[in-house]
């Protein structure tokens, strides 16, 4: 037993380290990070009549609007693609970054009544945060193959097969991207109400600054194009693009500077999270 | 308190923890810059206010001001004090929720907090799969849960529901559940604040042996923090008394549990003033009482009590009698007994009362005043007096070799029994 407990030794000072991400700690509780996965799905639909559908019906719906609204009205090309299937693939890979973002950056203010009752690594909220929206997507995802296989059987669509295989690494990177900066928010958040209204319009402005609504060869004008390249969504999701529907700008420096702007947001939305973690009950 | 021989499970160092007073944030980001850019031009913060008191500091409080206690491993540590005592805010501390903003904590072994029942249950999930969640939340591991699932749905008492939504559970078989969970976690300290009001007395005597049991046989230590002397007294190995945020008393369970008690009472004196002390109670008025003298207030075993009450009434009243109700130290109504029938005239009054303390046990007591009028068919109440003095009853008084066991045989101490 006494070895037992040399193991669990915990040191509790009102010092705190920055550079003690705590990630050892935050895997021994991985299994409540899949438990608070599954409860956000569960809970979502608990008591709606259609269920799991809606998560077929809101993608749908979206996309038919983007249709009307920027490829009917507005006339915005799509570099050949199909519009529908065009704004679907688009619609999934930006739910799941904005989900990322939005849900983590509530994280510390939706949890704050089990935060302040038992302490357990606040990371698994964030990185459960950021499963389900995998799953999410991979959901949304089953929608667009549904589509993605008609038109490649009718010849109006061609993939790059290969470059399938850097799916994941695009959601990699757009998922610790949503995470840093929705910890990050979720932090000032705790002091600072007024972030949590800013986001959900952040979010929507960063969109309509992100190829989603219209492909990356469209902007022609040399600022809106800088504009885009230094956006470190553009070049992830031009990627997630290209491999999916054979269209669109794969930018080797937008992809390292997406990934510094990740790895720096991550590092610094963890730390940040960990030193608010330890005092934010006092404030939230 | 040194002691080498037994491990430590936490050990706490000038421990202390700040809080801010009146409304933290909304608009504080322009105080926050204000702050800081004060700071950065090293001039003085203007949002700093300097107080006089101590534990009141300008805008903030100190919940905990400098707190130092070692805990040993098998021990049942009971927490007493008055509301704001800073109880909840130590085991908030050692839970982990929040940090101390001076002073170091070092705990040894696995922390199971209980400060609230059922953190983190969601009412639209059934209650298996909230065992899951809770524990999950408390630390286990998804096959330590599968390992216990028939030990905590047994003990909970709620297998017929283990399948069904909690938000359709009574408030107690929530609690059952809750507590069934925490108690079956493996950890080496268990934390719990006031969390068995809420079950029946059943239950609530079975949690009470179950966390005995975990102290005394598989030698876990549990930290607990209640209002309830009782239960208290029931399970902890050792009571610590804080207040005003320091630990003012560690030690044996009963003396601390008088000290709590007599914290808020009265002292012990010959004379008591009560001219002017508050009634809690509406009463005529009638009549007032004004000084209350005793003549010998420490008294050995079987001694009779001797007071006189000044009193001055309004008008005369015939037929008055007194209601003596005596207290325990911990507060606990013992008896009570009547005066004969007394007489006051208008004005000032002087009586003699004298009342036998032979039945009583050795120990503190304070004694409740209800000066009345019988008026033949009711008593008409003129004037009340709570817990307006203390007497004490001697325990040098020993009886075939043994001392009065205050807690074993309760506050009487009957005539003796005749043998034939």
């Amino acid at each position: 037993m006494s070895n037992e407990a040399q193991q669990y030794h915990t040191h509790i000072t009102s010092e705190h380290k920055w550079f003690d991400l705590k990630l050892k700690e935050v895997w021994q509780y991985k299994d409540l990070i899949w438990l608070f996965t599954k409860r956000s799905f569960v809970l979502k639909y608990k008591q709606t009549v259609l269920g799991p559908a809606w998560l077929f019906i809101n993608p749908i719906m979206t996309s038919l609007i983007y249709t009307f609204v920027f490829g009917g009205i507005a006339g915005i090309e799509t570099d050949g693609v199909p519009q529908i299937l065009f704004y679907l693939g688009g619609n999934a890979i930006w739910t799941f970054f904005s989900t990322c973002l939005t849900t983590n950056a509530n994280a510390f203010i939706a949890n704050s009544n089990v935060f302040g009752k038992v302490y357990f690594p606040r990371l698994t909220t964030p990185i459960s945060n950021v499963l389900s929206s995998v799953i999410q997507f991979g959901i949304q995802m089953i929608l667009v193959l549904a589509f993605l296989v008609y038109y490649v059987a009718t010849g109006v669509v061609h993939p790059n097969w290969i470059a399938w295989l850097v799916i994941p690494v695009v959601l990699l990177n757009l998922g610790i991207m949503g995470l840093g900066c929705g910890i990050i928010i979720s932090s000032l958040t705790t002091k600072y109400r007024d972030l949590s209204i800013l986001v959900t319009f952040g979010v929507q402005l960063w969109m309509y600054a992100t190829p989603i609504v219209y492909p990356m060869s469209q902007i022609d004008n040399e600022l809106f194009r800088t504009i885009l390249m230094i956006n470190p969504a553009t070049a992830p999701i031009e990627l997630f693009r290209y491999a999916l529907l054979g269209q669109g700008e794969v930018s080797i420096l937008g992809l390292v500077i997406s990934w510094v702007f990740t790895i720096a947001v991550a590092v610094l939305g963890i730390m940040v999270f960990n030193k608010v973690e330890k005092t934010f009950m006092d404030t939230v | 308190m040194e002691n080498t021989n037994r491990e430590i499970a936490i050990k706490m160092t000038g421990v202390k923890k700040k809080y801010r007073l009146g409304q933290i944030g909304g608009g504080t980001l322009q105080a926050d810059l204000q702050s800081w850019w004060a700071r950065v031009r090293g001039k003085e913060d203007p949002n700093s206010k300097i107080g006089q008191e101590q534990r009141l500091v300008g805008q903030s409080f100190m919940a905990l001001n400098g707190i130092d206690l070692t805990i040993y491993k098998g021990e049942a540590v009971g927490i007493i004090g008055t509301n704001g005592a800073g109880k909840s805010t130590m085991l908030k501390l050692l839970s982990r929720v929040t940090a101390p903003t001076e002073g170091e904590i070092d705990i040894y072994g696995r922390i199971a907090s209980m400060l609230e029942v059922g953190t983190g249950f969601s009412p639209e999930m059934t209650g298996r799969e909230n065992v899951y969640m809770n524990g999950a939340i408390l630390g286990m591991t998804k096959a330590e849960i599968d390992a216990k699932m028939e030990d905590i749905i047994e003990f909970s008492e709620v297998r017929d529901f283990i399948d069904t939504p909690v938000k359709r559970y009574s408030s107690g078989m929530y609690v059952k559940l809750a507590f069934s969970v925490a108690a079956h976690l493996d950890s080496e300290i268990m934390i719990m604040d006031e969390v068995l009001a809420v079950g029946d007395v059943n239950f609530q005597q079975k949690c009470l042996q179950k966390m005995k049991k975990v102290a005394t046989e598989d030698g876990r230590t549990v930290l607990y923090v209640s209002h309830n002397m009782s239960t208290i007294r029931q399970l902890c190995s050792r009571c610590i008394v804080m207040d005003k945020g320091r630990c003012v008393f560690s030690g044996d369970v009963d003396e601390a549990i008088a000290i709590y008690t007599s914290r808020n009472s009265v002292e012990i004196k010959k004379e008591y003033d009560v001219s002017s002390v508050e009634r809690q109670f509406e009463t005529t008025g009638k009549s007032h009482i004004n000084r209350i003298n005793i003549e010998k207030n420490i008294l050995n075993l079987g001694e009779i009590l001797s007071f006189e009450l000044q009193t001055d009434a309004v008008a005369d009243i015939n037929n008055s009698l007194l209601r003596f109700v005596v207290f325990n130290q911990s507060g606990t109504v013992i008896g009570m007994a009547y005066s004969d029938l007394y007489d006051l005239k208008k004005g000032y009054n002087s009586h003699e009362f004298s009342f036998k303390t032979d039945v009583l046990a050795p120990g503190e007591y304070y004694v409740d005043l209800i000066q009345c009028e019988y008026d033949g068919s009711i008593q008409i109440r003129h004037d009340i007096l709570n817990k307006v003095f203390a007497f004490q009853v001697e325990e040098n008084e020993i009886q075939y070799n043994m001392k009065w066991n205050k807690y074993g045989w309760g506050p009487i101490n009957f005539e003796k029994i005749t043998v034939r």
